[in-house]
């Protein structure tokens, strides 16, 4: 395309018309593009696998920073400056996610980074954070037992997610069995590992608790259906509660639904399964199966934010069939308490902005107000959502208020004395008991 | 007659009937508890359930299964309550009027699980003695499941009236799951529930046995008897269910492996990119039930029957392109060969990726290939049958078609001695890229079976080509009955191995076998002989 329309100019004009009107045009791109990169607009970082096995998940969370970008930039922009986003592809492989942080914040130079789902690619970037000191912004559930001063976690800790659902279980439907089924990877197991405790604390005797790990993918689920059915039949009333990641879970639930294990008889609640799970799915067998997450695009909220939302994302996205889900709505609130921040100290100086991000706060889209906490998480509305037949949720039961995260597990014998206080301690993981700080420091 | 006592059966009669026909001015139990339907509280609508189904009302029947089916409208502001029927007519739930249409501000009553059991219970007692044999049967299991007293009454008068031998069997076996858990029930009627449930020797018998609870020691010893023989019946019943479970597993591992053993085990290349062509039979499965639902809904039954042809023709044309533009200028080079088809693998991802999203596509199951049937005491399920038979039936028409057609036999020919072929006038490119194109063609046929089981998504070929190539491999290069006795010995040992190991180390013992397999036998479980070895 591009040499045959060269051809086309070189055959109308002459040789030196052509070079000096080449020649003027790059140093005029040149020159618009540096300009506009250094006084006109903030960049912000979009670190999302837009290929490879988490592109399903995490190329919807590239899509709404672009979103909010676009609508902060309607409303003039921060601090009188266009914001610019610059995406990269990590491409789901866990080392190119470091690369494409370094990238990101030396040669881009951007004020702060959204970006990552799977735990592993966080701890990849870590390094990277700290060593450049910037900001990421990281909006997925994850299993805890991390508070650093360059990351906020705008997702769930398992006190947001796990335990609530784990005690909806056994008050409204009187669980007394359980099975905890999840990927073999360290999101499900350390939550697991909580659940285990927790369940062991509320007096679950250790047969009444089976532990299943499936490898990433898993599609062949006859034989641990038949496991829980067979576990399931112990006369008492028996739960499944799935950390089964992403990809596995639809053949886990057409294994089910086939098998006629219905919600009434064994509910499953799952951790990863939302709204965008279930568009690739038949959910009509699967009906009052349960999923607990901080935000529902169902939830009617009576301000009407989370319908003016679910509007503009979808004339944004020009799909009206496109649904918003959980790890979204974390981006959102994110992306708000950021700009708060920013505007607050007038500046995007990473380590002025880390500072001020602590007591922000910042509307979320179920009609309230989260506050970003001293161990970089943030509080938030926990929901148990039953599937509908229509791929949404029905939500049968919510936290009373706003719950606070925990960044170390009180559920665990290693982390029930550490907590992360970038605020006062300056830690990360602050012990209580020995009034010490175990290395996380600033 | 004293005045005064006509006067009393007088009243009587007339509120009896009153009742029969439920005025609204008269609000009784079952109005009140209509009434509670429009509260939008869990507890409150359970309530509502009991006294609806308990009044003996004529409503009650299609109250609560329109609550079942979402079709109960209550409205909020007027707490009214109305049925929606099937038929889009509705009438006023508390009085049974019709009513011209339900006000917009109604939505239907929500239910959660505990609800959904309370439904079943009330809808099983109401429905024990409607006169279709299906329903009577499902009630009587769902009074098996709830076993709550109260429905003891209406289960011992239908089974005075039933006449059919299953539903008979059904109500005997509800009526000893409710005498176990009654209290005041005797012993003599506790043990011959306990014989019943031995009898019945199912998981949901061996659940109510093993969770009764305090009785009297003869009970609880003839119990403990009924709990082991349905232990040990199960036992043997859970082998059989392995041994069903490895079948289908390694049917599904044939399915995919199938066209590699063609492309990798008769032609000899290294085709990184045959998951791609699984996934790409998939996506036109998606396609086609697209174009269905969208103008011919009727004919979503018959969705994977078109698909089949389709996903051949479309994965082999795509197989012929590329082994016409990259394959056949890397024959002989198996390291450049693997290295080309891997790089293929990821640009054909992305290419579906970027026309049809990167998350999952829906691929609807046709009534035939949804549930499941019961044997014995296993389960089966439709979709892991079908797609057994049909992986045979690919199977043999593959081998009958390189045995008894022309093209099978140049196929052969080339692949046994290439310049021999060609001296005897076989245009052998032509056969290379036809070849080539027909395992591409076959992959494209397992993924439409594929996409009833699992993802369609970019990655579903990803999952699935190591499994190809270690069935392929441990079944000997070259042998289609290597493969498929790779593939269900696999499956089988796979499946055998994963109760004692769980699925990750299972699979990781897999491994191992193989490798050691593999150093005994190189060739695999069928090694070609002669000539074709060295060519």
């Amino acid at each position: 395309m591009l040499s045959k329309s060269t051809h086309d100019i070189a055959a109308s004009f002459s040789r030196r018309g052509v070079l000096a009107a080449t020649a003027g045009l790059v140093l005029g791109l040149a020159s618009l593009t540096g300009a506009k990169a250094a006084d006109d607009t903030i960049k912000v970082g979009v670190l999302h696998s837009l290929s490879g096995t988490m592109a399903i998940s995490e190329t919807t969370l590239k899509d709404t920073i672009l979103f909010l970008i676009d609508e902060q930039n309607k409303k003039g922009g921060v601090l009188g400056k266009k914001l610019e986003a610059v995406v990269v592809d990590p491409a789901s492989n866990w080392p190119l996610f470091a690369e494409k942080a370094r990238e990101l914040i030396t040669k881009d130079k951007v004020a702060a980074v959204f970006g990552c789902w799977t735990s592993v690619s966080r701890k990849s970037v870590l390094p990277v954070f700290k060593e450049l000191n910037n900001i990421l912004f990281y909006p997925v559930q994850y299993e805890g037992e991390e508070s650093e001063r360059n990351v906020f976690y705008t997702g769930a800790a398992p006190n947001q997610q796990a335990i609530p659902a784990v005690d909806y279980l056994m008050k409204e439907e009187k669980v007394k069995r359980w099975v905890l089924a999840g990927t073999d990877y360290v999101y499900p197991r350390t939550t697991n590992k909580i659940l285990e405790a927790y369940l062991k604390s509320k007096g679950v005797a250790q047969e009444d608790i089976m532990i299943n790990y499936t490898p990433f993918g898993h599609s062949d689920w006859q034989t641990i259906v038949a496991d829980i059915k067979k576990f399931g039949s112990a006369g008492k009333k028996t739960a499944v509660v799935s950390t089964i990641n992403g990809d596995a879970n639809v053949p886990f639930y057409k294994e089910l639904g086939n098998q006629g294990i219905k919600a009434k008889d064994i509910p499953v609640v799952a951790f990863s399964v939302g709204e965008e799970e279930l568009a690739g799915i038949d959910t009509k067998p699967l009906v009052g199966h349960l999923a607990a997450w901080n935000y529902f695009e169902s939830i009617k909220t009576k301000d009407g934010s989370n319908e003016k939302f679910i509007k503009d994302w979808q004339t944004y996205t020009k799909n009206p069939k496109r649904v918003t889900n959980d790890p979204m709505e974390a981006h959102v609130i994110g992306f708000n308490m950021w700009v708060k921040a920013v505007e607050k100290v007038k500046s995007t100086d990473p380590d002025k902005v880390i500072d001020a991000l602590p007591g922000i706060e910042a509307p979320n889209l179920t009609g309230g107000v989260s506050k970003m906490l001293p161990n970089h998480h943030i509080t938030k509305p926990v929901f148990i959502g039953e599937i509908k037949g229509n791929g949404q949720f029905d939500v049968v039961w919510k936290t009373p208020g706003l719950v606070a995260g925990d960044a170390w597990s009180k559920e665990l014998d290693g982390s029930k004395d550490l907590i992360g206080d970038w605020v006062g301690k300056k830690c990360g993981n602050f012990n209580t008991k020995t009034n010490k700080c175990l290395g996380s420091g600033s | 007659m004293p005045a005064y006592l006509s006067a009393r059966l007088c009243s009587l009669a007339l509120s009896l009937l009153l009742i029969a026909f439920a005025l609204p001015a008269f609000a009784g139990p079952f109005e009140d508890g209509v009434a509670k339907f429009a509260n939008d509280d869990f507890s409150d609508t359970e309530e509502a359930i009991g006294a609806v189904a308990s009044s003996g009302n004529k409503l009650a029947f299609p109250i609560i299964s329109a609550l079942q089916d979402g079709r109960l409208m209550a409205d909020p502001d007027s707490k009214k309550v109305y049925v929606t029927g099937t038929d889009g007519k509705s009438i006023d739930a508390a009085t049974g009027e019709a009513v011209a249409s339900v006000p917009d501000s109604a939505s239907a009553v929500r239910l959660n699980n505990r609800l959904r059991r309370s439904v079943d219970a009330a809808l099983g007692g109401l429905t024990l003695q409607s006169p279709d044999v299906g329903t009577r049967l499902q009630a009587a299991q769902s009074v098996f499941k709830s076993h709550e007293e109260t429905a003891l009454d209406a289960v011992d008068a239908a089974l005075a009236k039933e006449s059919n031998r299953a539903v008979k069997t059904a109500l005997g076996e509800a009526r000893a799951a409710i005498l176990l858990f009654k209290s005041d029930a005797t012993e003599v009627e506790k043990l011959e529930a306990v014989a019943t449930l031995k009898a019945r020797g199912d998981q949901e018998a061996l659940a109510l046995l093993t969770g009764m609870g305090d009785q009297p020691a003869s009970v609880t010893k003839a119990a403990a008897g009924a709990i082991g023989s349905i232990q040990n019946s199960l036992a043997v019943w859970s082998m059989v269910q392995n041994a069903w479970y490895g079948l289908s597993l390694g049917s599904v591992l044939l399915l995919a492996a199938i066209g590699l053993a063609i492309t990798f085990g008769v032609m000899g290349v290294i085709n990184m990119a045959h998951g791609e062509m699984v996934m790409l039979g998939a996506y036109t499965t998606f396609v086609v039930q697209e174009v269905i639902r969208t103008r011919y809904p009727g004919l979503f039954d018959y969705s994977l029957l078109i698909a089949v042809p389709l996903a051949f023709l479309v994965a082999g044309a795509i197989g012929v392109l590329i082994e016409r533009s990259i394959i056949r200028f890397l024959y002989g080079r198996p390291l450049e060969t693997l290295l080309a088809t891997w790089g293929l693998s990821l640009v054909l991802q992305q290419a579906v990726r970027t026309m049809f999203g990167p998350t999952n596509r829906e691929v609807g199951n046709p009534s035939w290939m949804s549930g499941a049937f019961e044997l014995g005491q296993i389960t089966i399920t439709y979709n892991r049958l079908w797609i057994l038979l049909f992986t045979l039936a690919v199977f043999a028409i593959l081998l009958a078609m390189l045995r008894y057609t022309a093209l099978g036999l140049e196929m052969r020919a080339v692949t046994q001695n290439r310049r021999m072929a060609a001296s005897m006038g076989i245009a052998t490119s032509r056969v290379d890229a036809l070849t080539f194109g027909l395992g591409s063609g076959i992959a494209g046929i397992a993924g439409v079976a594929l996409s009833q089981i699992d993802n369609v998504s970019p990655n579903l070929g990803q999952s699935y080509i190591i499994d190809s190539f270690m069935v392929v491999v441990f079944g000997g290069v070259g042998n289609l009955w290597g493969t498929l006795v790779g593939a269900f010995t696999l499956g089988i040992a796979n499946k055998f191995l994963e109760p004692v190991a769980g699925a990750v180390l299972g699979k990781i013992a897999i491994l191992v076998l193989i490798i050691l397999f593999i150093q005994k036998r190189p060739r695999g479980l069928f090694a070609l002989k002669g000539r074709a070895v060295e060519a």
